[in-house]
């Protein structure tokens, strides 16, 4: 059985295009995970954000490509 | 608006005692000229080099071309943002120094920089093996912060080609070119049945060493506008960016954008060229999805049956070209796009990142992963190792007696997708 | 000195009959037969044909692996300097064999090989890109045509003669991008193909849009307090100094690393090393492209069972689609037999 696999990119359509089947949407191309600009407590925090929709979608049945924007 | 390109001839530099264009010679005064870009803080050392067609000579890491141009009327200096105050382009006349080019040069900055040889199988891959240059090699102060380095050696670049073109106002003009054309409503007006054509320049928008500048804005904090194609010729728009060597549209190709050129040809004749939509390649989705509906939407407003499109750069912008055609053509817009293709070393891997049915009519500028063998040269300017972290480059890439074995895409403009080189992809 | 070159037909073209003899096993003449005897005029002097091997098209069809095997021995034993198969026009079985030939006859004895079908054959989709196969019509008719461009391009095989395009060479694409210098440039290219389109007149693409491939998800975690989650990145983040010299761009190979022992990405022990996007932030910290300190802090929490002890990190600016499938196989494989229960991908 496959593993499953949640990326996190910023720009969903590729990830559409190339068949990614879980996708949450990440920040920024520089910084997918992370919001440096915001000052160190928001970019962790929104790190945190992140990884927590992608646990919450790799928990989740999907039949086709999904993107998890909660 | 009317704009007249003087261009006067240049087929040989030399250092000089005075600064001029004499019988198709540039003479440079080696001092003055340094002094014209060292008085810049940021810069421990500023050096000259020269470098002619033909010559066994290796540019490496190559961040910017400019071509030496001046207003002579209808505006002072030249760069408006930069050199020139703010003010708009694209009228009166402007001296070129034809056949010359500046070339900027330092330890590396970003790993996107390229190389260009003046002789050899890497020479038909980009113009600059074609022109007369004068490289500025700088290297930065110690720890200087690398988006102030950027900025300096792009200015450098853009400062020395001002005065070259500024002491040589009184040179011989071999040939002029007149560009004109009225306002939308009044071309319109004169050629009522022919095809209505914009251009969209797309214009990587990222970051150090991905930036592009419009009126000396920096093209990542505005939206897509219009600008008359005058406005193109006469130095609106300045790189700030490599993206990768290959697809850089580097300053002397947006004042000799071939698209523009193209386009202003057939005006008149067989279509109604609108004018020129400078826009961005955003790194957020948002951005990509504003600037591209933008960007249709401003086609739309004009009325145009059809629209080229370059991209600069590949990867995530190819996701803003799909969208571009797409949101095109969905609103009956006809559309062709110029890019190049990440085919893989073998040519055999999907060039573009992303994709979409509605690129039906795709011209390519060439694949930037195809391997060509250069010899060593005898001089080189700058800094040979740093081929080691270039795109398009290995560590094993450089040789032991210097010559290199590299992707297209560190050659400079190899890959350039404004179309300005014969350069495309077949199946084989 | 001539070439030599071996010919492979079927047992139609040998004269040997139709459907009822199709089962005939592979078999050998010294001499040109069927369609090789007109082939060897076209050949100019440079090259003749010093062998023609024949098998039956359902004797192929159902024996491969032995009809491969028998065929190249006799194909070998002629010592040719290239094999021509065909034309096999739109014929199906005797398409695949053509194609299987060519493929085996290049790999095991090194030299050029080509056939010529009609593009719809199935023998065109499973062979393109091991031989090259002359592009012809539907069938027999057609033979003349086939015959001129298979002689005409088997001279420049053996000449070594540089090629053009697919198109410019009469073949049927082995699905391979090349860059060759055109007689416009570009932006010429892009305007003449744009007043074609809007005038409603046929025009060619440069590139046709690729279509990718779609896997089936899958199935989710069901209990996420005890998995083993790993990370992976493709936004080229490394060990600071980049001990395994991963490319900054089309990158040819991927790193593993063991973060065990980690807490934490910072400037002074990890890097980014992509090319194709601003460094800036990563370098401060690496943390926004590749999450270990969050997922160590989630982890700590007991959100989930381990954080796996490796990374796999690569660059995927430029990177071929080629060998982002093979990293892909390689450390799903991997990941698999280390016992992950999922993957989060991070990239740029």
């Amino acid at each position: 059985m496959g593993v499953p696999v949640v990326q996190i990119a910023t720009i969903v359509p590729i990830m559409m295009t190339v068949g990614t089947n879980r996708i949450v949407p990440g920040v920024a191309i520089p910084h997918p995970v992370g919001d440096p600009e915001a000052g160190p407590e928001k970019d962790r925090k929104k790190r945190r954000e992140l990884l927590e929709r992608a646990f919450r979608a790799m928990q989740t049945e999907i039949t086709e490509q999904t993107i998890f924007t909660e | 608006m009317r704009l007249e390109i003087h261009n006067a001839f240049v087929r040989n530099v030399q250092w000089g005692g005075t600064t001029c264009l004499r019988d198709g010679t540039l003479f440079i005064n080696r001092d003055e000229a340094v002094g014209s870009v060292a008085a810049d803080e940021n810069f421990s050392e500023v050096e000259l080099e020269l470098a002619r067609p033909g010559e066994s000579v290796r540019i490496i890491p190559v961040k910017d071309a400019v071509e030496p141009r001046v207003k002579l009327e209808g505006g002072t200096s030249f760069f408006p943002g930069f050199c020139a105050p703010m003010e708009p382009v694209g009228e009166g006349k402007t001296l070129v120094l034809k056949g010359s080019c500046v070339l900027t040069c330092g330890p590396i900055v970003a790993f996107q920089e390229g190389f260009i040889d003046m002789t050899g199988p890497a020479s038909p891959y980009n113009p600059f093996s074609g022109t007369n240059n004068v490289v500025i090699v700088a290297r930065p102060v110690e720890g200087l912060e690398k988006h102030a380095y950027e900025k300096s050696l792009r200015e450098a670049g853009l400062n020395l080609s001002l005065y070259l073109a500024e002491q040589c106002k009184g040179a011989a003009v071999d040939t002029i070119e007149v560009y004109e054309k009225g306002t939308i409503p009044e071309e319109n007006q004169k050629y009522p049945g022919l095809p209505k054509i914009a251009y969209f320049c797309m214009s990587i928008t990222q970051g150090l060493l991905h930036d592009t500048f419009l009126y000396g804005a920096d093209m990542k904090h505005i939206v897509p506008t219009l600008v008359h194609p005058n406005e193109i010729l006469d130095g609106a728009m300045v790189s700030g960016n490599c993206v990768s060597a290959c697809d850089k549209n580097t300053t002397f190709h947006h004042v000799n954008d071939p698209i523009v050129l193209e386009l202003y040809k057939r005006h008149g004749k067989e279509i109604n060229f609108l004018g020129v939509i400078p826009t961005l390649e955003s790194t957020v989705l948002a951005g990509k999805e504003r600037t591209t509906w933008m960007n249709a939407n401003l086609a739309r407003q004009l009325g145009a049956d059809g629209v080229v499109i370059s991209e600069e750069g590949y990867g995530n912008p190819d996701t803003d070209l799909c969208m571009n055609a797409k949101k095109c053509e969905d609103w009956s817009i006809k559309t062709v796009v110029i890019s190049d293709e990440a085919a893989g070393t073998d040519g055999s891997s999907q060039g573009l990142a992303d994709a979409t049915p509605e690129m039906t009519g795709f011209v390519s500028a060439g694949n930037v992963n195809e391997m060509i063998e250069v010899p060593a040269m005898d001089r080189i300017i700058g800094f040979p190792e740093s081929i080691a972290f270039l795109s398009g480059g290995a560590s094993d890439s450089l040789r032991g007696d210097g010559a290199m074995y590299v992707e297209l895409q560190s050659i400079i403009g190899s890959t350039n997708e404004l179309g300005f080189s014969k350069l495309g992809c077949e199946w084989i | 000195m001539t070439f030599r070159v071996v010919h492979y037909i079927n047992q139609f073209y040998a004269g040997m009959g139709g459907e009822d003899t199709a089962h005939v096993e592979p078999s050998f003449r010294q001499e040109a037969a069927g369609p090789g005897l007109q082939l060897r005029n076209l050949l100019q002097g440079e090259a003749e044909i010093v062998g023609t091997v024949v098998c039956g098209d359902s004797y192929y069809g159902e024996n491969m692996e032995k009809a491969r095997e028998k065929c190249l021995e006799m194909i070998s034993l002629f010592k040719p300097d290239i094999l021509i198969a065909g034309p096999g026009f739109n014929a199906g079985r005797y398409g695949v064999a053509c194609g299987d030939i060519c493929a085996a006859t290049v790999e095991k004895l090194g030299i050029p090989t080509l056939t010529a079908l009609y593009p719809e054959n199935p023998g065109v989709e499973m062979y393109r890109s091991k031989t090259f196969i002359v592009e012809t019509g539907d069938s027999a008719r057609a033979m003349k045509n086939a015959l001129d461009a298979m002689a005409s391009l088997s001279l420049k095989l053996l000449r070594k003669e540089p090629l053009g395009s697919a198109r410019a060479e009469g073949y049927i694409s082995r699905g391979i991008r090349k860059s060759f210098f055109h007689e416009k440039t570009g932006a010429e290219r892009a305007v003449d193909m744009l007043l074609k389109k809007i005038r409603g007149e046929a025009f060619e693409t440069e590139l046709e849009m690729p279509v990718f491939k779609k896997i089936p998800p899958a199935a989710p975690v069901r209990d996420l307090s005890k998995a083993v989650i790993a990370l992976c990145t493709s936004g080229g983040i490394v060990p600071f100094g980049n001990p395994d010299h991963i490319r900054v761009s089309s990158a040819e190979s991927f790193g593993k690393y063991d973060i065990s022992e980690l807490e934490d990405l910072t400037a002074e022990n990890y890097e980014s090393i992509h090319g194709g996007y601003d460094r800036v932030y990563a370098n401060v910290d690496p943390d926004v492209v590749l999450p270990l300190d969050v997922m160590r802090e989630l982890e700590k929490e007991g959100v989930f069972g381990k954080l796996h002890d490796f990374v796999y990190c690569t660059t995927g600016t430029g990177t071929s689609v080629a060998h982002a499938e093979r990293f892909g196989q390689e450390i799903g494989e991997e990941l698999k037999k280390a016992g992950v229960d999922a993957v989060i991908l991070t990239a740029t």
